[in-house]
């Protein structure tokens, strides 16, 4: 379910403070529904506060939300929760119950319909079949995180909270969460993911928002690139250029360029599509032995640290 | 408001399963009855026909209710801290349960060992009284109303036991300090049925009615206290907001 503007979920000014000290504030966005949504910050930035206050496990100081279409207030706290499901960021298993029976437990409190069968689709989707059975304190980090998703899914979620669903877990590992994690988004089902680790949300995130107790961005990644990093083509030549400026200036598009080395060049262009093809021809009709030529990309990880460090300068901790 | 029985049950099958595979709880479950039954065993054991009539003008039987007061209370006390400190709260409190879903099924998961425990060790007594007591003594000693108090006053004491335990559990920060404020919380409980099975405290009809209905009373109050007395916020970030 939506709400009437077509959102699974939204925030307006959102914040909460424990006593003087405030977790996060002035949190604002919408996500639309099926979309993967990544809330990145530093530890302490107020990912899991967030979290736990759109799941209605805490509640709001200011602002205003709905999740899954409903109004987050006290009264609709059970509704809201039959229509979420939050994956925390430790697992919190029955550590003597069989994963089976973990899940067993969680699907009467969902009152999901035909549990059996939902517990062993979900079982199924983590590729956890053949360990129904075992006792959860049995079982590795990465497991008992598998198995934590696992009851996430038994609901059928409209949104899904994943709060730092990789932590701790070795490559393989985390990387068979990404799977599982871009096969739920393909499916449709909302999910409001928090990490640090950027390049989980740069696979996994169709938007991103960078949260250090504020917001300090929200976006796509690459608009997100755009908007803090001018764009810029690199060249790599044989030789260093005997005329580099009388090369690149007045080129369409180019708007610099600065010696990244020898026969290295950064260019600063408005639009990399017009201005690549205009410094080729340049490059060739001055007779350069071009090594390569290609737009210079900046990561997410390039963008988090901008914001963050920015915003470490503005308020020092 | 409407509670959900399949939420409930839930709750109780999961606590039950995990207190079978606790060896811990089973002994804790097992020790404190068996205290209360050995005890005054051998002094029953030990009397002579002629002690009858002295035993005829008390309920000595009564003793036995300290178990379903002192049982539940370390358990109960367990219940919502202990889930806490394993952070297994946070993903309970995640699905659409309601606070007074949660707490009636965890008190009643704690209730039903703990009355069957104490019925088992009830009955135990008496067959044990009834085989090797003297005579006289066991014809004294088993008496009709004392044992259909004992069989009316066991879940009303343990469900009371169970309340003072959970409202601790929803406050306490450690599962210890839980624990043994639950079971001197149970002692006033303890000294009252032993005053009652001395005859200081004169047993009569309406003081068991009025026991009775006041137990009645409070375990429902304490149900619904115990429920506003639990603030997932606190019980989630250890602070309130």
């Amino acid at each position: 379910m939506t709400d009437g503007d077509g959102t699974a979920l939204s925030a307006d000014g959102l914040g909460k403070r424990f006593g003087d000290r405030m977790a996060f504030e002035d949190v604002s966005f919408e996500i639309a529904p099926g979309e993967v949504f990544g809330f990145l910050g530093p530890n302490g930035a107020g990912k899991t506060t967030t979290v736990r206050t759109l799941g209605t496990l805490i509640a709001p100081s200011a602002g205003s939300a709905t999740v899954a279409g409903i109004p987050l207030a006290p009264e609709n706290g059970v509704e809201i929760r039959q229509r979420i499901s939050i994956m925390p960021e430790t697992p919190g298993l029955y550590d003597r119950l069989s994963v089976a029976e973990n899940l067993e437990c969680f699907a009467e409190l969902f009152e999901v319909p035909d549990p059996s069968d939902r517990i062993e689709r979900a079982l199924r989707s983590v590729n956890l079949t053949d360990r129904a059975h075992d006792p959860c304190g049995t079982l590795s980090k990465g497991l008992r995180q598998r198995v934590a998703l696992a009851r996430a899914l038994l609901s059928d979620p409209e949104v899904l909270f994943l709060d730092e669903p990789t932590a701790g877990l070795d490559p393989v590992a985390s990387r068979e969460v990404h799977e599982l994690i871009a096969d739920l988004g393909r499916s449709g089902v909302t999910i409001f993911l928090t990490t640090h680790r950027l390049e989980e949300a740069e696979r996994l995130c169709d938007r991103v928002a960078i949260l250090n107790t504020t917001m300090l961005t929200i976006g796509r990644p690459n608009e997100l690139r755009d908007r803090l990093f001018s764009s810029a083509v690199t060249v790599r030549t044989v030789d260093p250029l005997r005329d580099p400026d009388g090369v690149f200036a007045g080129l369409p598009g180019v708007e610099g360029w600065r010696q990244d080395g020898d026969g290295a060049y950064v260019v600063a262009v408005s639009k990399g599509d017009v201005a690549a093809p205009a410094i080729t021809r340049a490059l060739v009709a001055a007779g350069a032995d071009v090594l390569s030529i290609g737009e210079s990309h900046h990561s997410l990880e390039e963008v988090y640290l901008e914001l963050i460090g920015e915003d470490r300068e503005v308020s020092p901790v | 408001m409407r509670l959900s029985r399949r939420r409930i049950r839930a709750i109780v099958r999961k606590e039950l399963r995990t207190y079978r595979r606790s060896a811990s709880i089973v002994a804790a479950m097992a020790i404190i009855p068996l205290v209360f039954m050995v005890q005054p065993l051998v002094s029953v054991f030990a009397l002579s026909s002629s002690a009858a009539a002295q035993l005829s003008q008390r309920h000595e039987l009564l003793y036995m209710l300290g178990i379903p007061a002192l049982v539940p209370a370390a358990l109960a006390a367990y219940a919502v801290v202990g889930e806490r400190q394993q952070g297994t709260l946070e993903p309970v409190l995640g699905t659409p349960i309601r606070s007074e879903e949660l707490l009636l099924g965890k008190a009643l998961a704690v209730l039903v060992p703990a009355v069957a425990v104490s019925y088992l060790v009830f009955g135990v007594f008496l067959a044990l009284v009834g085989l090797f007591a003297q005579s006289g003594v066991a014809a004294a000693l088993i008496r009709g109303p004392d044992i259909a108090a004992q069989v009316i006053f066991t879940p009303l004491l343990a469900s009371w036991s169970i309340w003072v335990g959970m409202a601790i559990s929803t406050r306490a920060g450690d599962i210890r300090v839980a624990q043994q404020m639950s079971i001197l919380a149970s002692l006033p409980a303890i000294a009252l049925t032993t005053l009652i099975a001395l005859g200081t405290i004169p047993a009569t009809l309406g003081l068991a009615v009025g026991l009775g209905a006041a137990l009645l009373v409070a375990n429902r109050i304490g149900w619904r206290l115990v429920s506003a007395l639990f603030d997932r916020e606190r019980l989630i970030v250890g602070t309130k907001g």
